[in-house]
């Protein structure tokens, strides 16, 4: 696999030259946060970052996507009928995605794409996308990828991974889509062997600083009904205030609506994040709501994430360790301190 | 604010041991820096989880609703103005409540804070007198508490307690030469174009996850507006018309309830100013009718009265 | 790729009106393509989303049999935005319906066995559907006894009237109808609470498997009437409800445990159910 090295002040140009072939969305520093904004002359790519504030998750899964259009004039022969909405699959590129959001997709992917059933949106949107991974060289107090089968230089669910070299950027191919990448990404010489030592030196070095452990050995062993039943609910969901934050800036939450909306006669279906902290998620046509309390919702997003998801999909828990929910959870409800108490708690 | 603590766990322990409460609600310190937590101990041996500093951000008057035990509570300015609402509302009887009133002098903006030390990430902060110290990986630096202020608290009015059964400390002064509505006459100042653009554009990053609405004291509602579905009112999309709807119709609802606590914008995931779709309201309130909310037990609220003298024609 | 979220167009044949609140009326759709007929090829017990431009979608059980050629039906109780909306259209109306979603009765497990249907109220319907297709000539054989306990509020609120009286005189299949009450002075059938005609008229679970739908209350307290009368949870099917959306267990809502009632589901049985969160 191709392994080349680009000054940073060149990886700029070459992200320019790339436009053509791709819609590249770059970190861009906006306000207080940094958020991944399609690369045009206006935007200023900023790799200085710990990560983004909101998750890439909507570059493959839109918040409001819309997913059918109709017609209700009675005069047009297709009247009432639902239609295919035409979509854009050409390819883009998400430059500089942390190696958790990266992971996340992955973990996301048996959501949509399952022997069963094909999303034809979230499917066709990620394969026309190509991750091109930024690795950690400084993981924040909050990360704790590696506690979750990720890493500050985790490979997975990227098609290329680039290490911050200081001045340069070392970048990596590391599947098919990532060659393609890196052989449009024009410029940049064959890295030499002192630069992919470099790599590897930063790789392991990164790992370190992650002094956070999350225990998640013992979940999939816990009975289900068990732990739904653990005494500890009560107190986990006290402080929350059942707001989206953090079902809305996780990488891994993929929970959606299906709406009606219409203009006039014409109209459209379309699907919108939705969140197992609001009451509505669940209440039925009939007033009777199987997650009315608070408490059950907050156990929903948890058990959700590190019980049903384990055990549905024996591929880990459905958290990429990224952190988002801890920094920015405004009643400090942390997802590290309720695993340890899950994974204990018998 | 720090000497707080003790005296919390102190009157929680007394509460709880002597039966004249059965759960006391109160802040515990947070997982990461300046972020405590709402916490509730229905136990004398677990005070010790009881905190208090300058980031009890979160408007605890949140957790009284539908309670039908009797709660101790710790209230500052703002929150016990939000149990005065609460109580005259009917969300809660005074008598369930014992209320012990912390004389406040702010709330640390985390945000401007972040801010400060360059988007640097804090591991650590200690508060000392006026004074806190932001630590990280590379760097330690001091500020003073009065410049990192949120900035409802910049211009409170109503540092002490409102309604207490007991002060956790004497009175501190008031800030009596602040200019509270600033921000909101500059806004009135614009012509209707540019009060749009300044609203429309303060809404564009709003991912509908209604942190504000749920931090928000007066938000008990048990079905929200904007989640009525006979019939839906509001769209549940991203489009901007059906966000703006949100807020403008969320903010007249507070009128006249607002204590401008700020819980709204500081849980705001985007950074949205959420505060200046309720304060041109809670100006009008002052104004026109010289009612600031949550002041006193003694009146109704604001717009849950007639009186004769009304200055509005229509009414009479 | 095949879109799961991709209504068949559908026109609506024929409206019943089922019962005298007129809010239960049954709908027969006919494919406006005719080979989506054979894509909508489904088993008694599962669904469908009965799709309407602009109000949205609802999932309905299916009511008519696979042995019933020519069209589908669904017989919808009126609730909400989609349900309310359909009672308002008119015969020669196009909509959509997508599926068949879910899963279906146990029908392997049920052959060379004694079968015991029991529901409650417009929880009727996937059972019509399975009583028309043990009863088809081809599939007769392979049921034994078939019983039935079907009750509603009051005579008027039964569904599927002609097909009960017709039913009542067949001798390969023992109808038991029974009502909470009525004032009719010539009601013939029974009177009282589904699970008290259970407890009469069901004596025997001997190589029988029973098949439970109605309101959360009439399950609750027929459940331990079936349970004592011999009935291991392995053999007591239920089918569920839940608030649903997408129907193919992606959007997240019908969980109960790691569980998708649209998917995994709607028809569990006790046993399982007693190894799930009681969520529902």
């Amino acid at each position: 696999m191709t392994k080349k090295i680009y000054t940073k002040k060149e990886w700029m140009e070459v992200l320019k030259g790339l436009a053509d072939t791709y819609k590249i969305f770059v970190p861009v520093r906006d306000g207080d946060f940094h958020t991944f904004k399609a690369l045009d002359e206006t935007k200023i790519p900023d790799f200085d970052f710990k990560n983004t504030q909101l998750s890439p998750k909507s570059l493959v899964y839109p918040q409001s996507e819309r997913m059918f259009e109709y017609t209700l004039d009675e005069n047009a022969p297709d009247a009432n009928i639902i239609k295919e909405s035409k979509k854009d699959y050409s390819p883009q590129a998400i430059v500089g995605i942390r190696p958790c959001d990266a992971h996340a997709f992955q973990i996301v992917k048996p959501n949509f794409d399952n022997p069963e059933y094909q999303d034809p949106w979230w499917i066709q949107r990620y394969e026309s996308t190509t991750f091109v991974g930024l690795g950690c060289n400084d993981p924040g107090s909050t990360c704790f990828c590696t506690s979750v089968g990720g890493g500050p230089f985790s490979e997975k669910g990227l098609d290329v991974l680039l290490y911050d070299l200081g001045d340069t950027f070392l970048a990596k191919a590391l599947t098919d889509k990532g060659e393609t990448f890196l052989e449009k990404a024009q410029g940049g010489k064959e890295a030499d062997e002192k630069a992919i030592n470099a790599g590897e030196g930063l790789a392991a070095g990164a790992a370190d600083k992650i002094e956070v452990r999350v225990h998640t050995d013992k979940l999939k062993d816990k009975v289900q009904t068990e732990l739904f039943d653990a005494p500890f609910w009560d107190d986990v969901a006290f402080a929350c205030i059942n707001c989206g934050i953090c079902t809305y800036l996780c990488p891994t939450c993929w929970c959606f609506d299906i709406q009606d909306e219409m203009v006039g006669k014409q109209g459209d279906r379309i699907r919108n994040w939705d969140s197992c902290m609001f009451p509505l998620f669940t209440l039925h046509g009939s007033g009777h709501n199987p997650r009315s309390k608070k408490v059950q919702r907050v156990r929903q997003r948890f058990m959700h994430k590190l019980k049903y998801y384990v055990d549905k999909h024996n591929n880990g828990v459905q958290c990429s360790g990224c952190g988002r929910c801890v920094r920015n959870c405004p009643a400090n409800i942390d997802i590290r301190q309720i695993c340890e108490l899950m994974n204990v708690e018998c | 604010m720090l000497e707080y603590t003790e005296k919390i766990r102190e009157t929680a322990r007394k509460l709880l041991e002597e039966g004249k409460v059965d759960v006391f609600i109160g802040y515990k310190k947070g997982s990461v820096p300046m972020m405590n937590q709402p916490v509730l101990i229905s136990n004398a041996d677990q005070v010790d989880f009881l905190y208090w500093d300058s980031n009890c951000g979160l408007n605890l008057c949140n957790y009284l609703t539908g309670r039908t035990d009797r709660i101790g509570i710790v209230a500052n300015g703002c929150n016990s103005r939000n149990i005065v609402t609460h109580i005259t509302e009917n969300q809660i009887k005074r008598d369930q409540l014992y209320i012990v009133g912390i004389p406040c002098k702010g709330m640390i903006d985390h945000r401007a804070v972040q801010r400060a030390v360059k988007q640097k990430e804090i591991l650590e902060i200690k508060e000392q007198g006026d004074i806190f110290t932001v630590k990280g990986k590379d760097f330690e630096e001091t500020f003073n508490i009065k410049d990192y202020l949120q900035r409802n608290c910049l211009v409170c009015t109503h540092r002490n307690p409102v309604i207490s059964d007991e002060m956790i400390a004497p009175p501190v002064e008031e800030q009596i030469e602040v200019d509270a509505y600033k921000d909101v006459k500059e806004i009135e100042e614009m012509d209707p174009d540019k009060k749009w653009e300044f609203f429309t554009r303060a809404i564009d990053k709003c991912i509908r996850c209604y942190a504000c609405r749920n931090a928000c004291p007066l938000c008990y509602c048990p079905t929200c507006f904007v989640d009525e579905s006979k019939p839906q009112w509001v769209g549940k999309s991203n489009d901007s018309i059906d966000t703006m709807t949100f807020h403008i119709l969320r903010a007249y609802h507070c009128a006249g309830r607002c204590t401008d606590c700020g819980a709204c914008e500081r849980v705001c995931p985007v950074g949205i100013p959420i505060r200046q779709f309720t304060k041109k309201l809670n100006k009008d309130a002052q104004e026109l009718f010289s009612w600031e909310a949550g002041l006193t037990l003694d009146q109704r609220p604001l717009l849950d009265v007639f009186r004769p003298d009304d200055y509005n024609d229509f009414i009479r | 790729m095949k879109n799961p979220y991709l209504p068949y167009p559908v026109r609506i044949d024929k409206i019943i009106t089922e019962t005298e609140d007129r809010n239960l009326r049954t709908f027969r759709f006919v494919f406006l393509n005719s080979k989506d007929e054979e894509k909508f090829s489904y088993t008694p017990g599962q669904f469908a989303e009965l799709s309407i431009a602009g109000k949205g979608e609802s999932p309905i059980g299916i009511a008519s049999s696979p042995t019933e050629k020519g069209h589908v039906t669904f017989t919808v109780n009126k609730v909400g935005l989609v349900t309310t909306r359909l009672h308002n259209m008119k015969e020669g109306d196009v909509m959509g319906i997508r599926g068949p979603l879910g899963n279906w009765y146990p029908w392997e497990e049920m052959e060379g066995k004694n079968v015991v249907i029991i529901g409650g109220g417009f929880a009727f319907t996937t059972l019509r559907s399975s009583i028309i297709y043990m009863l088809h000539p081809e599939n007769r054989p392979r049921f034994k006894d078939i019983s039935v306990v079907y009750g509603a509020r009051n005579p008027g609120m039964l569904l599927y009237k002609d097909e009960l009286a017709e039913w009542e005189q067949r001798d390969d299949i023992h109808m038991h109808i029974t009502v909470d009450g009525t004032d009719d002075p010539d009601w013939k059938y029974n009177i009282g609470f589904v699970p008290t005609i259970t407890e009469q008229k069901i004596t025997s679970a001997d190589n029988a498997i029973a098949i439970v739908c109605g309101p959360p209350i009439m399950i609750k307290f027929t459940q331990p009437v079936l349970e004592k009368v011999g009935f291991p949870p392995e053999r007591i099917i239920l089918s569920l409800e839940m608030r649903m959306k997408c129907g193919i267990g992606m959007c997240g809502r019908c969980n109960i445990g790691d569980k998708f009632v649209c998917k995994d589901g709607p028809v569990f049985s006790l046993a399982q159910l007693k190894n799930m969160p009681p969520e529902y």
